[in-house]
């Protein structure tokens, strides 16, 4: 049978006093023995028993030390650990009472368990929103026709969106829009200070705190500009701005059309007063005199009649002009001819149930169009087309002739007389399930355009024409640079709000805080003191912690020498994707531009550097920027291991490498790795700047030299 | 005695209607078709008065105004600007450097008969 805890205690307890009682007995004994027979070795004896006496107790009590001590302290022990992690409970030990607290402690540990549980997922439910808030903001950001912009007070741009970017770059692959740059890159220091100053005046007397301005971009672009604050943290005045939003509208070409418009009136009143003059002057001797003779008579009609054509021309002229600027007032969209019979050959067939088949198509015809309403003309010209005559089929052709773009509506057979379709013409076109009161008739004016119903004997055939303007050919716009690499632009980092100019000295920053242009190079060579020179730069940032994939300097170089063959085998660039290309004089002030305020970051620096630095004599350009090197922290972090080479630890820390050997492609990958680095550093203690150089400085690798 | 009157005026269109006119007024005419041209003239013979138009080539008429009336030799030549151009600043601008009176085309030809009876009166 074993025995229970409590048992052992109260046997335990028993055996101890039975012990105690018989040591008295024995000691008693003994006194009355020695009493008797004045014995020699009584005290040898008594020390003896009780020896034996105290060994006894202390076997009977070991179990019940155990009990009291050894069980709590486990108890504590287990119940430290269970702090640390809510999902542990802890083990009964000991007796009933101990057990009994240590149910309470897991109850305790449930109860926090459950509620970490809850935080969690609230906070999960919290973060979920703010991404989809984000998201929304995002997309509303890329949607939005104007151009938004926002700075910290600083003028440090925590948010912009695409259009503020096309309106605000100056080309030249720099990147003067960026997030955590510099506003004044772009505008004027002053005029923004100014515009500042306003907007916190009338905050403090409580008015509508917006300001406007109209200013020239460096890049020589008109924009009106809304400036407005954003609330700060509340300040003991209430009214603290701890930012602005700038609202940028391009208005070069609305003025440069106003311009034109003012030049149209202005050459058809004043124009006109000259050869009016003249008509006037002759005519009114014509009259006046009847008595001239035939010769002086011919000469004034002759001045009439010239004067009256120049007039007539000049009308004209300007007549066409202003049918120009009227099609410019209309949201009038530029696209492609091919694209609208795309989108209408569906649309017909879904919503008129008439097949339609596109026949020839000029694909380089571009127009300026209506879209929407056009595609309404078309379905509803179907419509009639199959419901009045039992159309079955109709086909889509589009030409361009001479300023117009032809696009025909055509069907087999059935022609129509004149009135039915200036009926259909001048219907509005709700009559045929549009939705819209318009008639084919006025959309055509709103895109300045004509058509008319037209029919080839010979062929059967009957079509109605429309005559639509003809736009300039767009360029396909070029793909947002580093655009694969996810689909949302990093376009704003609210975090930013809290920067400050007044930073601590570099050395003292933690890594995490700083922004780093990460950088990489193609050469015609590895010896840059032996006449290689860089032929590719790649570049992208790094702000707050986030690799700004759309933010990229990316351009190639002619390198004014021949490109050596093995070269191209590991770059490919080859020497006909170098013609024309800035020589490097034009591109390091671009790139050294790009890289203002950043540490430098690239994979092997010292090498990238060397080239650089070449360079400084020649064109003045100093890239004086602290530099960190992802191979040397890769040796900092993992000094046992044999190869630092980038695709090596790209590989290590899991990341994919796309586009390995060009500069943009290295520079990503480089700018990936980097960021799984920091976390490994700051484990290794490597927080700041300066730790992170001088860790750096002491790996072997630090001692190579180009 | 014939006073005479100088057209200056690259237009033939309107030389034409003028000098037709103002020989029939009884003025002793002539003719010149760009800028230098009118001052060689003006300083040559020394007319009573220029029909002087704004826009001319190699010299426009507000120059022509000016040393004209910097030339105390001239004292005696009036003026008469004519312009296809009807801002009146351009109007306040010739008077002020001189012109004694301002027509803007289209003008009427009895008009300007007699704004030249009136100056020469």
């Amino acid at each position: 049978m074993r025995l229970g805890p409590g048992r052992k205690l109260v046997l335990a307890a028993a055996l101890c006093a039975l012990a105690i009682a018989g040591l008295i007995w024995v000691t008693v004994a003994v006194l009355h023995l020695t009493a008797d027979a004045s014995g020699r070795d009584t005290a040898a004896v008594l020390v003896l028993i009780w020896l034996l006496a105290s060994g006894g107790a202390f076997a009977a009590l070991r179990p019940l030390a155990d009990l009291i001590l050894r069980a709590p302290m486990q108890l504590a022990e287990e119940t430290r650990i269970a702090v640390g992690d809510s999902g542990r409970r802890v083990r009964p030990v000991g007796g009933p009472e101990l057990s009994a607290v240590a149910e309470a402690i897991n109850e305790l540990a449930a109860r926090r368990q459950a509620l970490e549980e809850d935080v969690a997922a609230e906070i999960a439910r919290a973060q979920a929103r703010l991404e989809a808030d984000r998201n929304r903001l995002a997309a509303l950001m890329a949607e939005l026709q104007q151009s938004v912009v926002v700075c910290n007070l600083d003028g440090r741009i925590l948010l912009y969106n695409q259009r503020a970017r096309e309106v605000l770059s100056a080309g030249a692959g720099s990147e003067p829009v960026g997030l955590g740059r510099s506003l004044y890159a772009v505008f004027e220091r002053g005029l923004i200070a100014h515009a500042l100053d306003q907007v916190g005046r009338r905050l403090r007397a409580g008015e509508t705190a917006a300001c406007e301005l109209v200013t020239a971009t460096r890049a020589g672009r008109l924009l009106r500009v809304h400036l407005a604050p954003v609330a700060g943290e509340a300040a003991d005045d209430g009214a603290a701005m701890g930012g602005f939003v700038l609202l940028l509208d391009d208005i070069t070409a609305a003025f440069e059309t106003e311009g034109r418009r003012d030049a149209l009136i202005q050459s058809l009143t004043e124009g006109g007063r000259g050869p009016l003059g003249n008509i006037r002057a002759a005519a009114e001797m014509l009259s006046a005199y009847p008595d001239m003779g035939a010769e002086e008579r011919g000469r004034f009609l002759a001045v009439i009649r010239s004067e009256v054509e120049g007039l007539s021309a000049r009308v004209a002229e300007s007549a066409r002009e202003y049918a120009r600027e009227l099609t410019a007032r209309w949201p009038l969209e530029e696209m492609r001819g091919a694209d609208l019979i795309a989108a209408a050959a569906p649309r017909i067939a879904e919503r008129c149930g008439l097949p339609a088949k596109t026949e020839e198509v000029d694909e380089s015809v571009w127009m300026k169009v209506d879209s929407f309403s056009f595609l309404q003309v078309l379905c509803y010209l179907s419509r009639r087309l199959r419901d009045e005559y039992g159309v079955n089929e109709v086909r889509l052709a589009l030409s361009a002739e001479g300023d117009h773009a032809c696009l025909d509506l055509a069907w087999l057979g059935t022609a129509m007389s004149t009135e039915t379709v200036m009926s259909w013409e001048l219907d509005p076109m709700r009559s045929a399930g549009e939705e819209t009161p318009l008639s084919v008739r006025e959309v055509m004016e709103r895109c300045n355009g004509e058509m008319w119903f037209q029919r080839k004997r010979a062929s059967h055939r009957a079509y109605f024409r429309f005559l639509l303007p003809l736009a300039q050919a767009r360029r396909p716009q070029a793909a947002a640079p580093g655009g694969a690499r996810g689909s949302r632009p990093e376009f704003y980092d609210f975090d930013l709000f809290s920067w400050s100019e007044k930073s601590h000295v570099l050395d003292d920053r933690p890594l995490a805080d700083l922004t780093y242009t990460v950088f990489d190079t193609e050469t015609t060579g590895l010896e840059p003191s032996n006449g290689d020179e860089i032929i590719q730069i790649g570049a992208t940032r790094i702000v707050n912690r986030r690799l700004l994939t759309h933010e990229v300097f990316d351009q190639l170089v002619d390198p004014r020498r021949p490109l050596p063959r093995a070269s191209v085998e590991i770059h490919g660039i080859t020497p006909d994707m170098l013609v024309g290309q800035p020589a490097i004089g034009a591109v390091l002030p671009a790139f050294r531009a790009f890289c203002a305020d950043t540490v430098l970051v690239a994979h092997n620096a010292a090498f990238d550097m060397r080239f650089l630095q070449l360079k400084e004599a020649a064109t003045g350009i100093r890239f004086d920027l602290p530099v960190l090197d992802t191979l040397l922290l890769s040796a900092v972090l993992h000094p046992n291991q044999e190869s630092h080479r980038l695709e090596v630890i790209a590989e290590r820390f899991g990341v994919s490498v796309i586009g390995r050997h060009t500069a943009l492609g290295d520079a990503y990958a480089t700018g990936e790795v980097f960021l799984k680095m920091l976390p490994l550093l700051a484990d290794m203690g490597i927080r700041t700047f300066g730790e992170a150089r001088r860790a750096a400085e002491k790996t072997y690798y630090a001692r190579l030299a180009y | 005695m014939t006073r005479k009157i100088l057209i200056a005026d690259d237009e033939q269109n309107i030389v034409i209607s003028v000098e037709f006119l103002m020989k029939r007024e009884g003025y002793a005419v002539s003719v010149a078709a760009d800028g230098e041209e009118a001052l060689t003239k003006i300083r040559a013979e020394k007319p009573d008065l220029v029909l002087l138009d704004v826009m001319m080539p190699k010299k426009n008429g507000f120059e022509i105004c000016q040393e004209v009336r910097a030339d105390a030799a001239l004292a005696g030549v009036r003026i008469l600007m004519l312009t296809a151009r009807g801002r009146d600043t351009e109007v306040a601008k010739g008077l002020a450097i001189g012109a004694d009176a301002y027509m803007t085309k289209p003008f009427s030809t009895r008009e300007l008969v007699e704004k030249v009876r009136e100056l020469l009166g």
